[in-house]
């Protein structure tokens, strides 16, 4: 493996001040699950490996009357083992669940993976539909980037060299929302998404109409998208099949797949229309209160 | 003799090597610790296809903290020579090129240097400094377009090896035409009623053992030569070992470190030799150890194939004819298990008339190696999709075709060998009678479906020793390294034929310089056939101690009886074993008895699958809900590590069946190479496996043992094709069913 | 070559120093340098789980841990389960329902299943499965791992 240095430091300047001097050859390591595999593959070659597991700034994990604030270093099983506080933010419990296996639950995190920037990436969607927003750090100062605008190509982002990924900011969900994460993979776990589709529903006091929503694909792009006309699709419609079908189809024309080992363009485009439906159903489920069974690698 | 009678076989005793394996103290190959021990790493070829013009090591010499690098030329130069290695035959000339390259690189990630150094970092980046300069050739990827005329040909040296005696003058890539046939084939079709043809194609897969192949060796400098490897047999490595460097046997050593899984995979050597050549070079022992991309590139995975099937049945649904090309992709140097394939792919069946030609085709994928059953799963998957067809086309139930074809004692295969007494008929029986083809299968979209397998199991040679110890209990040396619980098998027909518990056996796994011969651990032979050699140790053991006993009486030989671990002579004398043991040391020499075996040939086995599927008809997506495998074992010795022979082969076939296979990019170079896309199952793509033993017991063996490894691997594509079939109506004649591919076929329908 | 660090960690209930480079994997250090080789190396990327350890109590897969991050953390490996006097539970089980066959992922399956009981002593199929996905093995199939888990749990129900 490359040989790199090691830093741990425990307030966020030292950790800023790294990457301002270190001109690109430094990188953050969180959980490391992705990062150690791609430097011992060689795409990585950093000289230096920032560890920001000990900064208190990355490992917040509360919800108030704002909304949730998660810290990027937060391992996906602490999210969903605090189930109570990430409760009504459904679609980022499911993406964590199914993120590695329990051994990569236990290290990886939230903000890793958005950072890793895979276009098959599974929070990526999730976070969109739930209006995340990206928290990003340098010894200049902060900025917000919204999460749909976050990657920018495949392992590829906004950030700049010098900026760290600090938090994923929430707003506080509406009431009558639910939200899912869904991805298609051969295996039921231990897989990459295929298809991955996220969905939130806002509906009005009726539970029949849409107030609004936001549908989210990934893998069948370069970065996770944004479905943005099939969600504006679903504003103020009636929850029925025909407008679902009809998000499902905008969602399929949002997709831009490719033929890869993991599943053809036909395939990919086929299922994100499937999923759409199957995530939009759920994610209504879950706006009504209704009771769901769920099945693993369904 | 009917298996209740038993006190030992039959039952569940703990195996012996068990509390070293589940706290982490039993020894695999990478675990050997050695003083001064160097780590190495191999440079493999970035290219499928390339001549080698030169390679320079300098750099990579003068790094610092490196210890020795070598490269093909330094093994020695090998004429065409073959090598028999009991489940197979390779030629030295091509195993010494595999090992490390030398002219060409035939696969991307063919060996062709290494280095030793202080730690493993080093000797990587080492790797990383060897200067190789290649000439990139075009690569040929698939069987049928590498047999045709304007093919890029891999090898000089291969001319077609034909059983139907046609010549080639050229090189070529058709390294072999196997050819069989039986009755008259135009004359058997003629009597059908119905006729089927149909093509099938199955892509390459891998074992997918989860230990990496590892080799450390000491070159010792009194020319010693110790290698510590996790192999399926360590007399074949020293056999290979002895070959590729030329030196006589007596100058190596083999130690057998527990294997974490082999599957077929590991009679080859791949680093033992490089390990060696670094160890000379540097004076110190080198530990190997491939990752796990070097496992899928460059060790043997089973072929990928084209195999066309063509079967006609009367009215009745009598088999009348039954024919079969079947191509296998060998990989950069021939030797496939092609020949298997057409020996299996009618196996299952009495067929009148038939012809099977087998061609073993070289491409630029890595050279393949046995996998569980080599060549039976693609042949089952063929031969048994079309009998599926038939079925329907009959409108008759495949569990009825197949009691009304099913071979049996006195049968003839179409490659001409007449089987002995076999069960192919009642683990069809076994099915036709189980819970689970008596249920009904509710539900949309769902599918029930069975096939049938084979597999020859082989005989081979095997030694042991047995010495008994004063406290009543026997260590038994063994050289059949335990894959997957043999100790306990093993140990297991030795108390019974001493009449002692399993565990007064003390079992071990021991080198080469420390056991008798013993062929290789594969072809199901070893609790068959090593349980021979156990067996005749044991009645040696017995004679012995009758003898002993006499003496100590003053009785002769023949008023002595061994019944039940005791011996009794007149008047009511008797000597517990425990208590004959304790006076073995006062009353003469020690006894140490050995064992052998090897003119036996197994029988044979068959199994039966069936298996429920659920299909999502808009994703493509198979799940398993129900699987039942009925396999005829002849007599279980460990009914709990038979059932698991059953589970494991039958989820390694629908692994291959759903997802498992190597996806290749249009330079040659494989897409996939992580246990992330080589899709094996996780705990959470099976369902409960159920298992029906089935006795038929092999008269060859004196418990009636018949190998069970095997078998189980063949039915699970067929069955599962044909369950999906029932769910959603496509027929799926491409390996894996992936989801894509099943979704395209539900799409076009 | 960067900088090697002291690592001070506790590893099976012992405090342990060890001397590392950065790049060094925690898997490596156990294996190489303190000799717990029951971890085992199956992929070296987090895909098959025969290298897992408990770290503060939580499965890992300790060969995308470096050793460096070890630094004041609680681990245990497959050579720490056993009492003094006889097997866990789960090995038990594991002997009892003959779920190994190689047993090179043994190891593993039962850090994984050690950490599962710890947290959901009564977990159904579907959980242990889910629990499990993350370790691969190749011989058995998995029925009788699933089954020598539930038999460990309800084992230590008992108790």
């Amino acid at each position: 493996m490359h040989d790199f240095d090691y830093e741990a430091p425990v307030d966020l300047d030292t950790a800023l001040r790294f990457f301002a001097e270190r001109n690109g050859s430094a990188r953050v390591l969180a959980g490391g699950t992705d990062l150690i595999d791609q430097i011992r593959l060689g795409r990585y070659a950093p000289d230096l490996l920032v560890d920001i597991k000990k900064l208190p700034e990355l490992n917040v994990l509360e919800c108030q009357e704002g909304g949730l604030r998660l810290g990027a270093a937060v391992p996906c099983s602490e999210i969903y083992r605090n189930e109570t506080v990430v409760s009504g933010y459904e679609a980022l419990v499911d993406s964590c669940r199914i993120i590695g296996g329990i051994q990569v639950q236990n290290r990886a995190s939230v903000g890793g993976n958005l950072c890793n920037s895979g276009p098959a990436a599974d929070s990526p969607p999730s976070l969109i539909v739930l209006g995340a927003r990206c928290v990003i750090a340098s010894a200049q100062g902060q900025r917000e980037v919204p999460a749909e605008e976050f990657c920018t190509g495949p392992g590829e982002n906004v950030l700049q060299q010098d900026e760290v990924l600090i938090e994923i900011r929430f707003s506080s969900r509406p009431p009558r929302s639910g939200s899912h994460y869904r991805r298609f993979t051969p295996r039921n776990e231990m897989d990459i998404a295929v298809v991955g589709v996220g969905a939130s529903v806002t509906l009005d006091e009726t539970g029949e109409r849409f107030v609004d929503a936001r549908i989210a694909l990934g893998a069948v792009a370069p970065t996770p998208l944004f479905a943005r006309e099939a969600s504006e699709s679903l504003t103020g419609q009636p929850v029925n099949d025909e407008t679902i079908a009809r998000a499902a189809e905008l969602a399929q024309q949002a997709a831009r797949p490719i033929d890869d080992m993991r599943g053809t363009k036909e395939f990919r485009i086929h299922v994100t229309g499937v999923l759409t439906r199957r995530v939009l159903a759920a994610a209504i489920g879950r706006a009504r209160g209704e009771e769901e069974g769920t099945r693993i690698g369904h | 003799m009917a298996s209740t009678s038993y006190k030992v076989i039959g039952t569940r005793p703990i195996r012996h090597d068990g509390t070293d394996k589940v706290t982490g103290r039993a020894q695999f190959g990478a675990d050997i610790q050695l003083s001064g021990m160097l780590f190495g790493a191999i440079l493999r070829s970035p290219h499928a296809h390339a001549r080698i013009k030169s390679i320079d090591i300098s750099q990579a010499e003068s790094y610092p903290g490196v210890h020795a690098v070598v490269t093909g030329t330094d093994l020695p130069e090998q004429q065409q020579k073959v090598a028999h290695l009991g489940e197979g035959d390779v030629n030295l000339y091509h195993l010494s090129q595999n090992v490390l390259a030398r002219q060409k690189v035939l696969y991307k990630g063919h060996a062709v240097a290494a280095v030793a150094a202080d730690d493993i970092h080093i000797a990587q980046e080492a790797t990383q400094l060897i200067n190789v300069e290649y000439e990139v050739l075009p690569p040929v990827l698939d069987v049928l377009e590498a047999m045709q005329d304007e093919a890029p040909v891999l090898n000089d040296d291969v001319r077609t090896d034909s059983m139907a005696g046609e010549e080639s003058k050229d090189p070529t890539n058709v390294a072999k035409h196997y050819f069989y046939e039986k009755g008259n084939i135009e004359k058997g079709f003629e009597a059908a009623h119905v006729v089927i043809e149909r093509e099938y194609r199955t892509s390459t897969v891998h074992q997918g053992y989860i230990e990496p192949h590892n080799a450390t060796a000491l070159w010792n400098q009194d020319g010693q030569i110790t290698i510590w490897t996790s192999t399926q047999g360590s007399f074949m490595v020293r056999q290979q070992m002895a070959d590729l460097l030329k030196l006589p046997e007596s100058r190596i050593k083999v130690v057998p470190m527990e294997i974490g899984g082999g599957f077929g995979g590991k009679i080859s050597v791949y680093l033992q030799p490089v390990a060696a050549l670094l160890s000379k070079k540097s004076g110190r022992p080198v530990k190997l150890v491939m990752d796990r991309a070097s496992v899928f590139e460059a060790t043997g995975p089973t072929p990928g194939s084209y195999i066309r099937v063509k079967m006609g049945a009367d009215r009745e649904g009598k088999l009348t004819a039954a024919e079969a090309y079947v191509a296998f992709e060998a990989g950069g140097f021939p030797g496939s298990p092609v020949v298997c394939a057409c020996m299996c792919i009618f196996a299952c069946y009495d067929v009148p008339h038939g012809r099977i030609n087998g061609y073993d085709v070289c491409v630029n994928k890595p050279r393949s190696n046995a996998y569980r059953a080599p060549g039976s799963t693609h042949a089952a998957f063929a031969a048994e999709s079309v009998v599926d067809e038939i079925c329907e086309r009959l409108e008759m139930d495949p569990v009825e075709f197949r009691l009304k074809n099913a071979a049996q004692e006195g049968t003839r295969r179409v490659d001409g060998v007449q089987f002995a007494r076999i069960g192919m008929k009642e683990t069809v029986e076994a099915i036709r009678d189980s819970e689970h083809w008596k249920s009904s299968l509710e539900g949309k979209y769902r599918g029930r479906g069975i096939a049938s397998g084979f597999w020859f199991n082989v005989g081979l040679k095997s030694s042991v020793t047995a010495m008994l110890a004063a406290d009543g209990t026997v260590s038994l040396l063994e050289g059949s390294t335990d894959i997957g619980g043999t100790r306990a098998s093993l140990s297991m027909q030795l108390a019974e034929t001493l009449g002692i518990a399993a565990e007064d056996i003390k079992p071990a796994v021991v080198d080469t310089d420390s056991v008798g011969y013993n062929d290789v651990t594969g072809g199901s032979r070893v609790t068959f056939s090593t349980g021979i050699a156990v067996h005749n140790a044991g009645l040696e053991m017995r004679r012995q101690l009758i003898e002993r006993v006499a003496n100590i009486w003053e009785v002769k030989v023949e008023d002595v009886q061994y019944e039940d671990g005791k011996v009794r002579g007149p008047g009511g004398k008797e000597f517990t074993f425990r208590e004959l043991a304790a006076k073995i040391h006062a009353t003469g020499e020690p006894i140490t008895v050995k064992g052998t075996s090897g003119s036996e040939n197994q029988a044979g086995a068959f199994g039966t699958h069936c298996v429920d599927v659920e299909v999502d008809p808009e994703t493509g997506k198979v799940d398993v809900l129900r699987y039942t495998i009925a396999q005829d074992c002849g007599t279980a010795i460990h009914p709990a590590y038979v059932e698991g022979q059953m589970q494991g082969g039958a989820a390694q076939g629908i692994g291959w069946a759903l997802n498992e296979e190597y996806v290749y990019d249009e330079h040659g170079a494989m897409r996939n190479a992580t246990f992330l896309d080589y899709r094996i199952p996780t705990c959470c793509d099976l369902p409960m496996m159920d298992t029906i033993i089935v006795e038929v017991p092999d008269p060859q063996h004196p418990f009636g043992v018949r190998g069970v490894g095997e078998v189980p691997i063949a039915p699970p594509p067929a069955a599962l094709v044909a369950a999906i079939y029932q769910a959603v109506g496509v027929r799926m004649r491409e390996l894996p069913a992936s989801p894509p591919r099943l979704l395209h076929q539900i799409l076009q329908r | 070559m960067a900088k090697k660090r002291i690592v001070t960690t506790t590893i099976n209930g012992k405090e342990t120093q060890f001397l590392c480079q950065p790049r060094q994997t925690l898997l490596e250090i156990l294996r190489d340098d303190l000799a717990l080789t029951g971890s085992k190396e199956g992929c070296s990327n987090g895909n098959c789980g025969a290298c897992t350890v408990l770290c503060n109590g939580k499965a890992v897969n300790s060969c995308l841990i470096l050793a460096v991050e070890a630094e004041g953390a609680e681990i245990e490996t497959i050579e720490g389960v056993a009492p003094v006097d006889g097997l866990d539970s789960l090995q038990d089980a594991f002997l009892q329902q003959a779920a190994l066959q190689c047993g090179i992922c043994t190891p593993g399956f039962i850090m994984s299943a050690k950490a599962l009981l710890q947290e959901q002593p009564d977990p159904s199929e579907e959980d242990i499965r889910f629990n499990l996905a993350g370790n691969l093995c190749r011989c058995t199939g998995y029925d009788k791992i699933v089954r020598a888990v539930q038999d460990a749990a309800a084992a230590r129900q008992q108790v």
